[in-house]
């Protein structure tokens, strides 16, 4: 596949992202949408390192390991969007407690 | 037209259709199972760029944990009820002009950009630098301190989502 389909695809995910980030009010939906571009950027990531290894790839000495790079960053940001879920989602509850509402707009004064 | 390239639209449709019915449905649990949805094309694509090992940690930390934390969230605060407060009609429209605008501003910049690359494609065969032995020589050689400290990271989360979510 030209690399050009998967930036293409990985943009089309991460606009996605925005449109619902920009027009939702519901700050689980928010919350899910910015696991879809996390998801789009992962995406992209997987698809540059299979690139730049089968361009190594002649080369025998290097091909083993080159472009693993990538894949490693995929690894951790998934660990980073785990431990983001897991906050963000306490601090929902938190605030559906306080507020009886998962509004963003409700959040537009953070004093009391 | 080979069977990888059928495979890649098909799992490219699926994945911005349910992307799609993320940000437009009304009910937040439909939203959950489109993201699902959206999580198991992402594996798919992944297992044709023969990253296996990414493709099933896609598939259970993301479509396992995080969505079932998701589930959670929602049936706790029974969320399902279709009142939830919408944005007036011109600020959807805004966003919606706003993300369409940054996709064609991406696209036009990018649009030429695998003409300057050596390599224009990305083969299904060969390549096995998804293969969880070597990813797990690379990770424990070069990114061992990287690997330690996201343990840190988590035990970090892990307080502070207990101590957040704890009733006073």
């Amino acid at each position: 596949m030209p690399i050009n389909y998967y930036i293409f695809t990985a943009i089309a995910l991460f606009c996605i992202g925005i449109t619902g980030v920009l027009t939702r009010r519901n700050a689980i939906i928010i919350f899910m949408c910015i696991e879809i571009m996390l998801n789009a950027v992962n995406l992209l990531l997987v698809a540059f390192s299979k690139m730049f290894h089968m361009a190594y790839l002649a080369n025998p000495a290097k091909a083993v390991t080159s472009g693993i790079d990538g894949q490693l960053f995929v690894f951790f940001i998934m660990v980073v969007a785990a431990a983001e879920v897991s906050v963000g989602l306490a601090i929902i509850v938190m605030m559906y407690r306080n507020t009886h509402s998962v509004d963003v707009n409700f959040l537009n004064r953070l004093k009391n | 037209m080979n069977i990888s390239q059928i495979l890649f639209g098909i799992l490219t449709v699926l994945a911005l259709v349910s992307a799609l019915g993320v940000v437009v449905s009304k009910n937040p649990v439909y939203s959950v199972l489109c993201l699902i949805v959206t999580f198991f094309a992402i594996s798919g694509h992944y297992i044709l760029l023969n990253a296996q090992f990414l493709a099933i940690v896609n598939i259970i930390v993301y479509a396992g944990a995080i969505m079932v934390l998701f589930l959670f969230v929602i049936m706790l605060m029974n969320l399902n009820a279709e009142v939830e407060p919408q944005k007036s009609k011109i600020l959807k429209f805004a966003g919606f002009i706003a993300g369409l605008c940054l996709f064609l501003v991406i696209v036009a910049a990018l649009k030429n950009a695998d003409e300057k690359t050596q390599t224009q494609a990305t083969q299904l065969a060969g390549g096995d630098i998804g293969l969880i032995k070597n990813l797990g020589r690379a990770l424990f050689n070069d990114y061992v301190l990287p690997f330690e400290i996201s343990s840190v990271l988590f035990l970090s989360a892990m307080v502070g989502a207990v101590v957040i979510g704890k009733k006073e």
